[in-house]
């Protein structure tokens, strides 16, 4: 299991979309492809974008289809973090 | 370029001072004519840094305060890192509460990252605010020189205006990228229907202009029931498809502070509209049935 913390890359407020694509790209995918499970950990997570969101998770919804929720666990998220991350979900399932 | 302003009074929104700004640096600072201002108000346009932003001389003289809880000066920013490093150090800067710098948070980084990602353009993006404490609201102006709206979304949507491309543009889902449902890796198409969302809910002021095209959206009524809409002509709204050419695009939104509602809480309204103009668009393009 890789734990990826959130606001050590980038901090209290997510909203670099190249930061979360180096995160996909260099360690969510890296650990798919060797069978390992990811915790994402947003814990002093304030906030974050929908944009940071979509470029954190989106191409692994449409790549790895559903089964991306099987293997990411979404950790100490606030109310906020909750909702951009039910949104980018829903509608990349949706569509 | 010549600049001139009312003899007795300075009035200005940020969206009007960005747009200064946005315009003057497209031409070199020698070009630029500011005539001498006589109103009592001109020390604004100089504690806002019209002036050091295109690197004239304004000859007026001010004894200069903290900037810190009243307003950010023009800003210009061209990178990605920069915008992040202007939100972590200058939206603190506003001393708002926690709630209300996510929402300002929220719209700088989705406006400015839209123009650093579609509009080409070589001076990036020029904001500045300013906290009013009368009506204690936070207004924001953003403009660029860029490419505008609808160049855009003509890389994949078919606009014939200005103002269709800004409807387009506000429609959740609908990104120039791509015309594939849920975008790209990187864009979804969702930034500016956020913005306006969150304008709509809070019953504050948002506006848009690009080209020929301009979109506002009118205050809603505080005794009617809110709703979002996915197709912004849905909403209370003004437009006019005939204004003078705006080379690029300026967003203009104000935020009432004492009103602002939950965050969490109008996102659940955003998520709910969102997922039925997916699902309408998808239903949209389903094979009907042929009855002859």
């Amino acid at each position: 299991m890789k734990t990826i913390v959130i606001f050590n890359r980038a901090g209290a407020f997510a909203e670099n979309k190249d930061t979360a694509r180096d995160i996909r790209l260099k360690e969510i995918i890296p650990a798919f492809e060797s069978h390992e499970d990811v915790i994402l950990d947003f814990e002093r997570v304030d906030a974050a974008t929908q944009s940071f969101i979509h470029a954190l998770i989106s191409d692994l919804l449409r790549k790895y289809g559903s089964e991306t929720l099987d293997r990411i666990s979404f950790k100490s998220c606030n109310d906020t973090v909750q909702q951009i991350i039910r949104i980018v979900v829903d509608y990349m399932q949706e569509g | 370029m010549e600049m001139t302003a009312n003899e007795k009074w300075i009035s200005v929104h940020p969206i009007v001072l960005s747009m200064i700004a946005a315009l003057g640096l497209t031409v070199k600072p020698e070009q630029i004519r500011c005539e001498k201002f006589e109103a009592a108000s001109k020390h604004y346009l100089v504690r806002m840094g019209l002036f050091k932003v295109l690197q004239i001389v304004s000859a007026i003289n001010i004894v200069e305060h903290e900037a810190a809880g009243r307003f950010i000066p023009i800003t210009q920013i061209r990178t990605s890192d920069e915008l992040t490093k202007f939100i972590t150090e200058m939206i603190p800067l506003l001393h708002l509460e926690s709630e209300q710098a996510k929402t300002l948070g929220y719209i700088v980084s989705e406006l400015v990252r839209n123009v650093l990602e579609h509009a080409e353009a070589e001076h990036g993006a020029i904001l500045c605010a300013q906290y009013y404490k009368k009506s204690n609201s936070i207004r924001i102006g953003i403009a660029d020189t860029g490419l505008g709206i609808k160049k855009t979304m003509n890389r994949s949507w078919p606009a014939t205006t200005d103002l269709e491309a800004i409807q387009l543009a506000l429609t959740p889902g609908i990104t120039g990228t791509t015309r594939r449902e849920g975008g790209t890796e990187q864009n979804a198409g969702a930034g500016l229907f956020f913005i306006k969302s969150i304008a709509s809910v809070n019953r504050d002021f948002f506006v848009i202009y690009s080209g020929n095209g301009f979109y506002k959206l009118l205050k809603k009524n505080p005794t009617k029931r809110l709703s979002l809409n996915a197709d912004p002509f849905k909403d209370r709204h003004s437009i006019d498809d005939a204004m003078p050419y705006w080379q690029g695009t300026l967003v203009g939104v104000d935020i009432t502070l004492d009103q602002t509602a939950e965050f969490s809480m109008l996102l659940k309204v955003i998520r709910e509209t969102y997922s039925m103009a997916v699902k309408e668009r998808k239903k949209a393009a389903f094979k009907k049935p042929r009855f002859i």
